[in-house]
């Protein structure tokens, strides 16, 4: 116990971890104070106004199509004709379903729709701060030499790594589970004062809190594969380095050259696809090289669903393999 | 006298493209309690390697070592809380001020935090405890290692380089400090380049080699073992130093003749000489008994010492020079 404490207070104390979380806190609440400002409650005031205001648009229309239609059929048998159709009825003649007074109503947060969006906006946030935060938590020990000092006082290696990565976890989710409360507080907030939380049934509510535990395990993952690369490479650059590779290798060369190949699904191989899965619950990928274009039929492309525990097993792998791989080298390498 | 440290054909061999390199060749040592105990080599001759080796940092290829009576690697996790130690240079996390650093060590070990004041004040880094530690000089990183060594009260006190950055201030307070800790029943063991220090504060020593064993024992028995009695003698004009060296073979002495005297060895009197030598005419102006420092001691057994017009390389040895370095 006193040295997962001493890891913890080691976490919370480093300036590092400090100004991360702040940053992203900031980052949030900008977006935060973003959807708020920018959206505001509907009432009878505002249906009335985007209905004027399609009215408008649309008599404005009319009007235009009159005097194009006019000068249509003035042009007639002169050099202008050509800029105009041979047969003057032809030209677009508005219709009020096109000028349809939804289109201009003013934005508005519908908490049941939209807050899984911030969820997730968040979820991508923190991921990306707990990926750092986990690489440089470990990397720093290694590089400083603070590693080998506490091995000096605790010569147990799986046990000093796996506690400095249980110390990491614990605070991450605990950081991860308040800011998601705080979040939700905030977007039923927002709701209620400039938008609707009309809809939100407890099997919305249930589904609404797996969506957030699929979010907390996502930063949790980040953090445990930033931690297990930094292990791994004893260096936080070595995780770091490794996200950018993956990111040049697979997020843009190999997708391109799968692409160019006309491989099936190529976009399969794209980690947001799998983010995206993990988060939305699905995620349908079409591949349009098996488009068999008809004009009668349109195209029907070949789709694969990815599947939200399908993204999870690959995530539970991916995990095993670079935390199992950090705990081995730390128990076999020489410290040097 | 009970041994706290025994290490017994400790092996270590390193592989890689080059090929492979023994840093430890069946290298043995025993500390008793209550000593302070030198352990010299020159670079790369394997004292790290030891000392990570028993503090279990390095998997050793055979051998075994104990420390205070229990077999390590074994044992380590339950002798670690007795074992006080730092290797190589001093490493610490920069941004940490020294407070922090030790408090994070206490909490990781079970140490009392009063502690953590004790040892700055021992270590004279009271007044600066607050500051990050990449603001120490090496001197005070030194400082600190040290008491990070000592926060746990150890029993075996194990300082890889010590003095190394210290200012002459700072040696003199270390020395004092390893003289005290051993009065109060710690044992020190001490690997140190400043053989000056290490003569006047060590009870006992173990140098080594190419990874091997080449001496060990008390200042005294090693210093005895390699001391020759030689004698340091001139003769009032330099250019009877040949005929003085003739004479001196005459009468049975070793005698080498060097730049401005006379170097003869194995002389058990002194009248010998200058009974030779006035024989001859010759008269003595200076002769005095050459005494043998750890220093000089060092040098004749590793080989190591500095050759007009030679760079001696790390590993390489005049006693052997193929040891330690890389080979098939």
């Amino acid at each position: 116990m006193s040295l997962y404490k001493a890891e913890t207070r080691r976490l919370v104390k480093r300036r590092f971890t400090k100004w991360l979380v702040i940053g992203s806190l900031v980052v949030l609440a900008a977006i935060a104070a973003g959807v708020f400002l920018s959206n505001q409650k509907v009432g009878p005031a505002q249906v009335t106004q985007a209905k004027a205001d399609a009215e408008r648009d649309f008599q404005g229309a009319v009007q235009q199509t009159t005097q194009d239609q006019q000068r249509c059929e003035a042009a007639k048998g002169t050099a202008d004709a050509a800029n105009w159709p041979p047969d003057c009825s032809q030209l677009y003649q508005p219709s009020r379903e096109d000028f349809d007074y939804h289109n201009y109503m003013p934005s508005t947060f519908a908490f049941k729709t939209t807050f899984t969006v911030m969820v997730t906006t968040l979820a991508a946030i923190f991921a990306l701060m707990a990926f750092v935060i986990g690489a440089s938590f470990v990397g720093a020990e290694w590089n400083s030499g603070g590693m080998m000092n506490l091995l000096l006082w605790r010569p147990q290696r799986l046990k000093v790594l796996g506690t400095k990565l249980a110390a990491l976890l614990v605070g991450l989710a605990a950081l991860t589970t308040v800011t998601l409360v705080a979040w939700t507080g905030f977007f039923w907030l927002v709701g209620k004062l400039r938008g609707d939380t009309n809809g939100m049934t407890s099997g919305v509510w249930q589904s609404l809190a797996l969506t957030e535990v699929r979010a907390l395990v996502l930063v949790l993952a980040a953090a445990a594969l930033g931690f297990g690369l930094a292990s791994l490479g004893r260096h936080t650059a070595l995780a770091l380095g490794a996200a950018v590779g993956a990111v040049i290798v697979f997020q843009f060369g190999l997708v391109t050259v799968l692409s160019l190949a006309k491989v099936r699904f190529a976009e399969a191989f794209l980690a947001p696809y799998w983010v995206s899965a993990w988060m939305d619950k699905s995620v349908k990928i079409e591949d349009w090289n098996t488009c068999d274009f008809s004009s009668s039929q349109g195209c029907e492309p070949a789709t694969l669903t990815i599947t939200w525990p399908m993204a999870g097993g690959v995530l539970a792998l991916i995990i095993a393999l670079v935390v199992g791989a950090a705990m081995w080298t730390m128990r076999s390498r020489d410290i040097t | 006298m009970s041994a706290v440290l025994e290490i017994a054909g400790l092996q270590k061999t390193y592989r890689s493209r080059k090929g492979v390199r023994k840093a430890l060749d069946g290298f043995d040592m025993v500390v008793e309690a209550g000593q302070v105990h030198g352990f010299l080599g020159p670079n790369g001759s394997g004292k790290t390697t030891t000392l990570r080796t028993l503090l279990g940092l390095i998997t050793p290829n055979g051998g075994r070592m104990s420390l205070l009576g229990k077999e390590v690697p074994a044992a380590l996790p339950e002798v670690a809380g007795q074992v006080g130690a730092i290797v190589e240079s001093p490493q610490f996390f920069g941004p940490f001020s020294a407070k922090d650093t030790l408090s994070l060590l206490a909490d990781a070990g079970g140490v009392d935090q009063r502690r953590v004041f004790e040892v700055l004040e021992l270590v004279g880094l009271r007044d600066r405890a607050k500051d990050r530690v990449k603001t120490y000089s090496l001197g005070m990183k030194q400082r600190l290692a040290v008491a990070s060594a000592l926060l746990k009260n150890p029993r075996l006190l194990i300082l890889d380089e010590p003095a190394n950055g210290l200012d002459p201030g700072g040696i003199r307070e270390m020395r004092t400090l390893m003289r005290n800790l051993a009065e109060s029943g710690m044992t020190v063991l001490l690997s140190s380049h400043i053989l000056g220090e290490i003569q006047l504060i060590c009870d006992s020593v173990t140098i080594i080699s190419a990874g091997r064993r080449v001496a060990a024992g008390s200042v005294a028995d090693v210093l005895a073992q390699h001391s020759s009695t030689s004698v340091r003698v001139r003769v009032e004009s330099d250019l009877d130093m040949p005929a003085a060296a003739d004479a001196l073979r005459e009468a049975g002495v070793q005698v080498s003749l060097e730049q401005d005297h006379l170097m003869v060895r194995n002389v058990d009197k002194p009248a010998v000489i200058t009974r030779a030598l006035a024989a001859r005419e010759l008269y003595v102006s200076e002769l005095a008994p050459v005494t043998v420092d750890l220093e000089s001691v060092f040098l004749e057994l590793t080989g190591t010492a500095p050759v007009d017009g030679q760079h001696r390389q790390v590993d390489q040895s005049a006693l052997n020079p193929a040891q330690g370095a890389w080979g098939q």
